[in-house]
């Protein structure tokens, strides 16, 4: 794993890692990740198949979606995978402030996305294109929802870490759960990135 | 309230055998809570057992949790089999007979084979390669929580709302609220994803638990074998049960949010569902065989007195069909129209399977060649497993072989062949594991005369049981039919069906007994090793201690105990008082059985649609998960003189 660390202390392990308990979580972070990642994959298939199966006179994915806000959501999903990284870093260099700050920022970008995304979401509906009508449109919001349940819960998650942070500084306990984070963070854009290219730019094809 | 009343009880709740059923579980239930309180025994209960997060505890709750399961699956099976014994019969009425067969299905592969796989996962493991404990001793509390209560929640369908009716398998569209009112179907959605989330962590748990907390020298080589097929069949849960949730959750979106995932007029596809799920199902049938694989190179090796021959080949093969059972799901369903070529694809990857197999089965065989064999009910159900399973095996290539498969699909012959593999190879492998291990978490052993009697009604109850099956699949008799007339000539080989499958109940029940008379009366093991084993869980107390090892043991040979035995070395188990140190250990905590209590009244909510209790529930989730992450005081100390004292007990301490 390549992480930012000074170049003075390549040679010693990240705070996190030192600690033989926290290490096992990580390990086991990722390969809850591996299942989680399948979950996607399953539901992704299943979009895959369905998104030509639009019913009688349902809307098909290039009628249905409007690029705006799927591309704020994407510019502020890619941004909050930035200052996360940031706030790594600054947890590297043994900053606590920094960390917080950086974490509060992801939090705030995870916020604007799902605002975003519940208020595309809306939009639709209010245009009478909900779940129920097609095959289409439920594999659309059951994909694109699960993907957005998941961020929901990163921000309730960063919230949990803020306060922990602030109450306990930077110990090998701590600095993990704040790695773990970033790992799900990180994970969640690339789903993102994904679901961007094969439900919305090849939705507009 | 009427409205409310027909929904809690519709008729099928209400025939004569779920009425004195319901009179039977209220008189168990009030004999339970009379005895816990009379003899003040609910703060034990709470303190010992609900709280534990032991692995050896949890392995016995695994254990007890599998044995009630089989009793309720068994019972199903002899339903089934007496309402088929003879033509024409209405015992159970064709609604009937459908709840029962899906019950049948459902409780013996996801509430019965599922946890005792874990019981054995629990009680073996961590000894196994010599180590305190799993990874995360709360997550594999959880996953028990869990199973614990998606078992409760499957099983009371059948008091309160209906069973579920649509086979083990519920294929739409006769999943669909349309084609399947009332709520027996949800009840079975909701089971299975909530014990599947549990599975899933029990999975994470054993691979990081077999990948970073190996004793030092024990390389992935120097593994026993049951550790290599429990990282195997681990790696297979992560990767075979996403596929089943989104199918599980896809179906109860349909139900009750009204989706269009599984119907056809609004574009749905049936088919999407029957993919998804066989991608979990086929190499879930890999997961319920691979630990029995495990257990008998343990047993076949200690039994014979010889290292298991052919150590990585077996390795390589147990790879080698962790691999291929991901290419084989098609051929669950090769009439569904796939086309030639495809079939073609998955008839030969689905026989290719068997070539690793038969490679084990060799190995097992050339294991005992020239060994000096002890005949004890562990061996017999390994020794009965070689022939059962094979027949097994060669019926399932008949099925592989595509234009077979369209005479044989669907008839008796699919049920005696899915039967002769699961029962010989996953039951007798768990009964074998479970008369091999039971000294070592129980301090007594299970008498060897009860247990043979068990084992001879069981094994030729199955033959007798499930060969006539094959006859009557070939004489056209299909699955998930109620009854049948006279005249097709079936009525004998049925008859001789169902008398076998009476022979196995009463086998189930003699072992039972053999149980419960050994943790009475049983022989008590003081020495720890009552097998001379081979591996390293032989090498402490029966029951072993909370800490399992006062001094974490070197490895230096793949039968790690078996080498320091020859090498006259075992005096390494006794450690000096000087050199305990105090050792840390995972604290009991009441959050795992709350959680499983809020996935509980959640999933009834959602059963039911009562939005307000599922809220409840998933409230009561969220307050655990908080509670857990802010709570850093996990961890306990053993002190120094506490393991001097357990330890001298033992015999254990040297000077």
């Amino acid at each position: 794993m390549n992480l930012p660390v000074e170049p003075d202390s390549t040679a010693k392990l990240p705070l996190e890692f030192t600690d033989n308990h926290e290490s096992l979580k990580i390990l086991g972070f990722w390969s809850f990740l591996a299942t989680d990642l399948l979950l996607f994959a399953s539901l992704f298939a299943v979009y895959a198949v369905y998104q030509s199966r639009v019913g009688m006179a349902g809307p098909s994915p290039d009628q249905l979606f409007k690029l705006g806000p799927a591309v704020v959501e994407t510019l502020l999903l890619l941004t909050s995978s930035f200052t996360c990284g940031l706030a790594v870093y600054q947890m590297r260099r043994n900053h606590k402030r920094g960390t917080i700050i950086w974490l509060a920022v992801t939090l705030l970008l995870g916020v604007g996305f799902v605002t975003t995304e519940v208020r595309e979401f809306v939009s639709y509906i209010a245009m009478g294109d909900s779940w129920h009508h097609s095959a289409f449109l439920s594999a659309f919001f059951t994909l694109v929802g699960t993907h957005g349940a998941h961020v929901t819960f990163g921000i309730l998650w960063a919230i949990t870490l803020i306060i922990q942070l602030m109450g306990r500084g930077l110990t090998t306990v701590t600095t993990r759960k704040m790695y773990m984070f970033a790992l799900y963070w990180h994970f969640l854009d690339i789903i993102w990135v994904f679901i961007f290219t094969v439900v919305y730019l090849n939705g507009k094809i | 309230m009427s409205s409310l009343l027909a929904l809690l009880f519709p008729p099928s709740t209400t025939r004569n055998m779920e009425l004195s059923a319901d009179v039977l579980i209220i008189l168990s239930s009030a004999a339970i809570i009379f005895y816990l309180t009379r003899w003040h025994r609910w703060k034990y209960l709470w303190r010992e057992w609900l709280t534990t997060v032991d692995h050896k505890k949890i392995g016995i709750m695994y254990l007890i949790g599998a044995v009630t399961m089989l009793f309720r699956g068994g019972t199903d099976a002899l339903l089934l089999r007496a309402q088929l014994a003879v033509p024409n019969n209405h015992l159970l009425g064709p609604l009937h007979y459908d709840e029962i067969f899906t019950t049948h299905g459902t409780i013996m592969i996801f509430f019965m084979a599922m946890p005792l796989i874990f019981a054995m996962f629990n009680i073996a493991i961590p000894l196994m390669i010599g180590s305190r404990d799993v990874a995360f001793p709360r997550l594999n509390a959880i996953s028990f929580w869990l199973f614990a209560f998606a078992a409760f929640l499957f099983n009371i369908s059948f008091v309160i709302g209906g069973s579920p009716n649509a086979g083990w398998t519920a294929y739409p569209p006769l999943t669909e609220l349309a084609f399947n009112p009332g709520v027996g179907q949800n009840y079975y959605l909701m089971a299975l994803v909530v014990t599947g989330l549990g599975t899933t962590a029990t999975g994470i748990n054993f691979l990081v638990t077999i990948l970073r907390m190996r004793a030092p020298g024990m390389t992935l080589m120097r593994m026993p074998m049951f550790a290599w097929t429990t990282l195997v069949t681990s790696v297979l849960i992560l990767f075979a049960f996403p596929p089943l949730t989104v199918a599980m959750v896809l179906t109860l979106f349909d139900r009750l949010f009204g989706t269009a995932f599984f119907t056809i007029g609004r574009g749905g596809m049936p088919m999407m569902y029957v993919n998804l799920f066989w991608l979990f199902g086929h190499p879930e049938v890999y997961i319920l065989v691979l630990p029995s694989f495990g257990i008998f190179s343990e047993v076949v090796a200690t039994f014979s007195r010889k290292k298991l021959f052919g150590y990585s080949t077996m390795v390589y093969s147990v790879l080698a069909i962790t691999f291929l059972s991901y290419g084989t799901w098609v051929h669950h369903f090769f009439t569904m129209g796939a086309g030639a070529a495809v079939n073609v694809f998955f008839g030969l990857s689905t026989i290719l399977i068997a070539i690793p197999t038969g490679i084990k089965i060799f190995n097992w065989i050339f294991t005992m060649w020239n060994g000096r064999i002890k005949m004890t009910v562990a061996m017999m159900w390994a020794l009965a497993f070689i022939p059962t399973f094979v027949v097994g095996g060669a019926t399932g290539v008949m099925l592989g072989a595509v234009p077979g498969d369209y005479q044989f699909h669907n008839s008796y012959f699919l049920i005696a062949h899915f039967h002769n593999v699961i029962i010989g190879g996953t039951v007798f492998g768990l009964m074998s594991g479970v008369y091999y291990w039971w000294p070592k978490v129980t301090g007594r052993l299970l008498n060897e005369r009860q247990g043979k009697w068990a084992f001879w009604l069981f094994f030729l109850g199955f033959w007798v049981t499930f060969m006539p099956q094959y006859a009557l699949g070939f004489m056209g008799m299909t699955r998930r039919m109620y009854t049948y007339s006279h005249g097709f000539g079936w009525s004998s080989l049925n008859l001789i069906s169902t008398i076998g499958a009476f022979v196995m109940g009463a086998g189930f029940v003699v072992m039972v007994y053999n149980f419960v008379w050994s943790q009475i009366h049983g022989e008590i093991d003081v020495t720890g090793d009552p097998w001379n084993g081979r591996t390293l869980e032989w090498s402490t107390p029966s029951p072993a201690p909370e800490y399992n090892f006062a001094r974490i043991p070197v490895v230096t040979d793949r039968d790690a105990w078996w080498a320091m035995k020859q090498e006259q070395k075992t005096n390494v188990v006794q450690i000096k008082p000087q050199e305990i140190t105090d050792i840390e250990l995972p604290k009991s905590s009441g959050i795992p059985f709350l959680m499983g209590l809020s996935f509980f009244v959640f999933s009834v909510g959602m059963v039911f649609s009562w939005w307000w209790i599922a809220g409840a529930g998933f409230l009561g989730f969220v307050v655990c998960m908080l509670v857990g992450t802010f709570d850093y005081d996990d961890h306990k100390e053993v002190p120094r003189q506490e393991i001097q004292n357990t330890e001298s007990a033992f015999g254990r301490l040297q000077g």
